[in-house]
């Protein structure tokens, strides 16, 4: 079997991926998702929030999903659920598994990553305690409450006040749970501040900042934790901890991009981001591969999922009609974080194939007010950009007309935050 | 009366607000967009919230269907919302943007799908 | 009325269990709790040693050297997957090595094979990531790794086959002797039997003292453990302990038979019997410590951390015999480390007790030493793949990502004897679970299947004994 493009996974970012590369002319497309309906993610995020920079509407999950799977139905694009992609080749074949076709090995010219992420663990982070049952990743317990339709707790604890963290606590609540706290490790909450005022003052859910859960208690189920304070080095306060009853812990402590698939078609990954390294193409470097989504780097609006897997599916679009550079002997500018930065996406951008404008996805270390972006080449300033408030839970992006950049000696550039004025 | 501060939510940016009166009237600041100003007033004089949430459904792939109030409700009133909510009970096929419970406890607000479900084989 | 009554479903008393399914015998698996294997069982090293630590005399020397060697032979016979990988014990001062020569110079004479003491450049080319400041090692090529609770499992499942009467749920409250019988009760049911085996872990002296004058203690002692991806497979190739002091083997860095690395453990006296929690001061330890065999560990890596009991007898070696006082007791306790490695041969010992107890014993012909191998659907060709799944359509859905494990893995590993019924027993049988999602994917999928095979409500599905159910109900449930 032979397609133009896979792409691997049915969820925002595959669904922008195909679409865009359909209607840059792209025939033969198949999109392979593992779960029993399209949609990925979006369809447990049953809140509001998705769709105000690309439908100017503000839009479920579900609804935002809705779109782009008409959209996809409307453009005839072939799509197979329940089917489970488990290797992808360098020369981009890819094996898939499913009860109706059993395994299948399909031939692609051009392959889209679109795998989403996992959740990091309380195993991975090591919460000292006893291992009974209520304790769930966040992400979990928002599946069976919201779509499997089963509770998962009565007196709650969640770990983590990033914006999943944040949604749960008021999901709990609605359905009936008694939410005791939200503990956070840093001074600031890793969520939005819209989601601190509707799902946790709403509903007097205190937020304890620069708090950690440093045990957990129970024989079969849980029946309590210990919340302790730590200090500016994550250390916990001898003194501080204190008692909370509870009888689930929903842990909401970050998302690790899936690339077990990605290493096995020998494809680098960041460890900055556990994402691919990409070129301004989105592509990996492995020439025809392409990556975009959750599985590249961890986003926070699904609106800039799409803006970026509509590029992915754009450029896989031209390397498949034959319009893309042989990119190997391309000169690179490496995109470097500084000061303030911890990553940026993409990592490199080839001098010869830079579009009119590129964008610059990245994120910061930690909280900033009034402080400007500052992109570099060599010490010499590209472009400043101001911000008002800048925070490591919310993804940051920079244009940059790439005029600017063109017949300059660069092979570096940096992008830092600059000091405070 | 005292100046209050507050996070503006219509918007995902959150804008930091502080709202006073002056001369008998409101005094904003903080917003970014106009939005912001109505969103302060109302959240002192009348806050409301949009509830999403999910009913039974029979008949489909999966038990539960994504709802959400068509407009905000005022925020006293969420739990009596969901105690209507909890009780509808929907059949497959939903098409998004059904109206699942027509203009909930008189408040002028319908319960909405969030996602069209078809009938399950 | 049963021929024997063994007390505890460990690896000991399913052990027990399967050696005695040989003969024509009526025999009942007491467990205590809602599955087989979940004392120490579930939570040890997963290490079969050489032998060389038990001091030559004892029984913790006799039975380990002769558990390692009949152990290949019992992994086949029940499909258990066991890997002769090695082991090193490695020194870092001439203090270690004299201790090095003489747990060399133990094993010499307890008879085990192939030891040898390796200098530093020998250890460092079999194992270039043990820090360079290494003098050199104790080699023992016959040391190898079993899954943690496999062997209990399996054995527990071809005893069943055989004719073994399985009681879950089953907490002995006591003992009385009739006269040429026992009545044992759990408050609610008698069961009555003319032999009673005593494997019952950290809680055997307990169950000694039902009966007899207590003579011996069982002190709980914690051992904690990292689990590590199996991104850091190829950490280490061998088993490799650090030098031991009186508290234990110390810690050991070792890959496990499923690709992961195991950190650990910790070795800390208790009061609690049931107090498995992992606890700051012990995983603090185990960070440091593991270090000083390999600085190349990634705790980004880590999966899970988790504790278990060894029950530490007050004689200080294992008690394996016929109850001095109580004519029909045997006492089978205090099997901690090297507990895993010996219990094929402890099994074949008690057999010989109860022989002595009942005149002779009568071979069962149809006796069947096999249990059916799992599939591994991961580790097939793409061709053998795609046949499973035409044959099995449940073989062409992927449940467990991290794994790739499929339905029809879990379906089997239900509706075998002892098969999984929770979470942790379907994790503890096929994987789903034991990966770096730590079954945040495919929990809801394994409740699912579970509910359906068992016929029970998912409501009803719990992580590991009754009262530990994952779902508290449904939403929407009091409209």
């Amino acid at each position: 079997m032979n397609y133009d493009i896979i792409v691997i996974g049915g969820g925002p970012a595959g669904l922008a991926a195909a679409i865009e590369a359909k209607k840059k002319g792209v025939d033969k497309i198949l999109v392979l998702e593992r779960d029993r309906e399209l949609g990925g993610i979006l369809q447990q995020c049953i809140h509001n929030g998705f769709g105000l920079h690309i439908f100017k509407e503000e839009l479920t999950g579900p609804e935002y999903a809705e779109r782009f799977i008409d959209e996809l139905h409307e453009m005839n694009i072939d799509y197979k659920l329940n089917h489970m992609v488990i290797d992808i080749s360098e020369d981009k074949v890819v094996t898939v598994i499913s009860e109706d076709n059993g395994l299948q090995l399909i031939n692609a010219k051009s392959v889209i990553l679109a795998m989403g992420c996992r959740e990091r663990t309380r195993g991975a982070i090591a919460v000292p305690g006893s291992r009974p049952a209520g304790i769930l990743s966040a992400g979990t317990a928002q599946r069976y409450v919201n779509m499997e339709g089963y509770m998962v707790g009565k007196k709650v604890v969640i770990v983590g006040s990033g914006d999943i963290g944040l949604i749960m606590a008021r999901r709990m609540s609605l359905e009936g749970a008694s939410v005791e706290a939200v503990v956070e490790i840093m001074p600031f909450s890793g969520g939005l501040n819209r989601n601190i005022v509707q799902c946790l003052d709403d509903y007097d859910i205190p937020l304890k900042l620069s708090h950690s859960v440093t045990e957990i208690r129970g024989k079969d189920r849980v029946t309590g934790v210990t919340i302790s304070q730590v200090d500016k080095n994550l250390n916990i306060i001898e003194g501080t901890s204190y008692d909370v009853e509870c009888d689930t812990v929903l842990f909401s402590v970050g998302l690790i991009p899936e690339n077990e698939l990605s290493l096995k078609a020998g494809i680098d990954l960041s460890k900055q981001t556990n994402g691919a390294v990409v070129n301004e193409n989105m592509e990996t470097e492995v020439p025809g591969i392409f990556a975009c989504g959750n599985v590249l780097h961890v986003h926070d609006l699904v609106d800039w999922v799409t803006e970026e897997s509509r590029k992915a599916g754009a450029y896989a679009a031209e390397y498949v009609l034959g319009g893309c550079k042989d990119s190997s002997s391309d000169e690179v500018i490496r995109t470097v974080a500084k000061n303030g930065i911890s990553y940026i996406v993409p990592q490199r951008l080839r001098k010869d194939n830079l579009h009119e404008e590129i964008i610059l996805y990245f994120r910061v270390r930690d909280i900033y007010y009034d402080r400007k972006i500052v992109v570099k080449n060599k010490g010499e300033v590209i472009k400043s950009v101001k911000r008002r408030h800048l925070a490591p839970g919310e993804m940051e992006q920079v244009k940059i007309k790439t005029e600017l950049l063109r017949n300059i000696d660069i092979d570096e550039l940096t992008v830092e935050v600059s000091e405070e004025v | 009366m005292e100046k209050k501060e507050m996070t503006c939510i219509v918007c995902p940016i959150g804008c930091h607000v502080e709202i006073w009166k002056e001369d008998g009237e409101f005094v904003i600041t903080g917003n970014q967009c106009p939005r912001g100003e109505t969103y302060a007033i109302k959240e002192l004089t009348n806050p409301t919230r949009m509830i999403p949430t999910t009913v039974t459904i029979k008949g489909a792939k999966l038990p539960r269907l994504p709802v959400i109030t068509s407009d905000p409700v005022p925020k006293e009133d969420i739990f009596k919302v969901m105690e209507v909510v909890n009780k509808a009970k929907v059949e497959a096929p939903v098409t998004v943007g059904d109206v699942i419970v027509e203009d909930v406890l008189g408040l002028g607000v319908n319960i909405v799908a969030t996602r069209s479900m078809k009938k399950a084989e | 009325m049963y021929d024997i009554a063994i007390i505890g479903a460990g690896v000991i008393g399913s052990g027990i269990a399967r050696e005695l399914s040989r003969y024509k015998l009526n025999v009942a698996l007491i467990e205590k709790s809602n599955d087989v294997a979940t004392g120490t069982s579930k939570a040890n090293s997963a290490i079969v040693h050489a032998g060389y630590d038990a001091k030559f005399g004892t029984n913790k020397g006799k039975f380990n050297v002769a558990g390692n060697k009949i152990y290949g032979e019992i992994c086949d016979e029940l499909n258990v997957p066991f890997d002769r990988i090695g082991s090193y014990v490695i020194g870092f001062d001439e203090e270690d090595m004299k201790t090095l020569q003489e747990l060399y110079e133990n094993g010499v004479k307890l008879g085990i094979e192939g030891l040898e003491i390796h200098d530093q450049g020998q250890v460092l080319a079999n194992e270039p990531n043990i820090n360079k400041e290494v003098l050199g090692g104790l080699y023992a090529p016959t040391a190898g790794i079993v899954e943690t609770w496999e062997l209990a499992i399996a054995y527990a499942e071809n005893a069943i086959d055989n004719g073994t009467e399985l009681i879950l749920n089953y907490e002995v409250k006591d003992i009385n002797k009739e006269k040429d019988f026992f009545v044992i009760t759990n408050g609610k049911e008698a069961i009555e039997a003319k032999i009673v085996i005593n494997a019952a872990g950290v809680f055997a002296d307990k169950i000694n003292n039902m009966l007899a004058t207590p003579y011996f203690e069982i002190n709980p002692r914690k051992g904690e453990y990292f689990l590590l991806d199996k991104t850091s497979k190829g950490l280490v190739n061998h088993v490799i302990f650090q030098c031991p002091t009186k508290m234990g083997k110390g810690v050991l860095v070792t890959p496990t038979v499923d690709g992961n690395i195991l950190l650990g453990p910790t070795s800390e006296d208790i009061d609690d019997k049931t107090d498995k929690a992992t606890t700051k001061h012990g995983l603090d330890y185990i960070r440091e410590t593991a270090l000083k065999t390999t600085r190349s560990i990634e705790f980004r890596e880590v999966i899970t951390t988790f504790a278990g009991l060894r029950a530490e007898p007050s004689t200080h070696d294992f008690i394996i015999e016929k109850s001095p006082e109580v004519d029909g007791l045997i006492n089978v306790a205090g099997i901690k480390s090297p507990g895993l490695s010996s219990a094929p041969a402890i099994a074949k010992e008690v057999v010989t007790f109860v022989d002595d107890l009942m005149g002779s014993l009568e071979e069962d012909p149809t006796f069947n030493p096999n249990r059916k191998a799992r599939t591994f659907f991961n580790e097939l060709s793409k061709e053998e793949k795609d046949a499973l799944i035409k044959e099995n359509p449940k073989y062409g859905h992927v449940v467990c990502r991290c794994e790739t494990i499929t339905e029809a893995e879990i379906v089997d590993a239900i509706n075998r004897s002892a098969g999984g019924r929770t979470i942790n027993g379907i994790k503890r049988r096929c994987r789903p679970g034991a990966g770096r999602c730590q079954g945040g994917f495919c929990g809801p999928r394994v409740i699912e299947i579970l509910a359906r095979e068992l016929d029970v409500d998912p409501k009803d599905i719990a992580l590991e004994e009754l009262g530990s159910e994952i779902l508290t109900g449904e939403t929407k449930e009091d409209c």
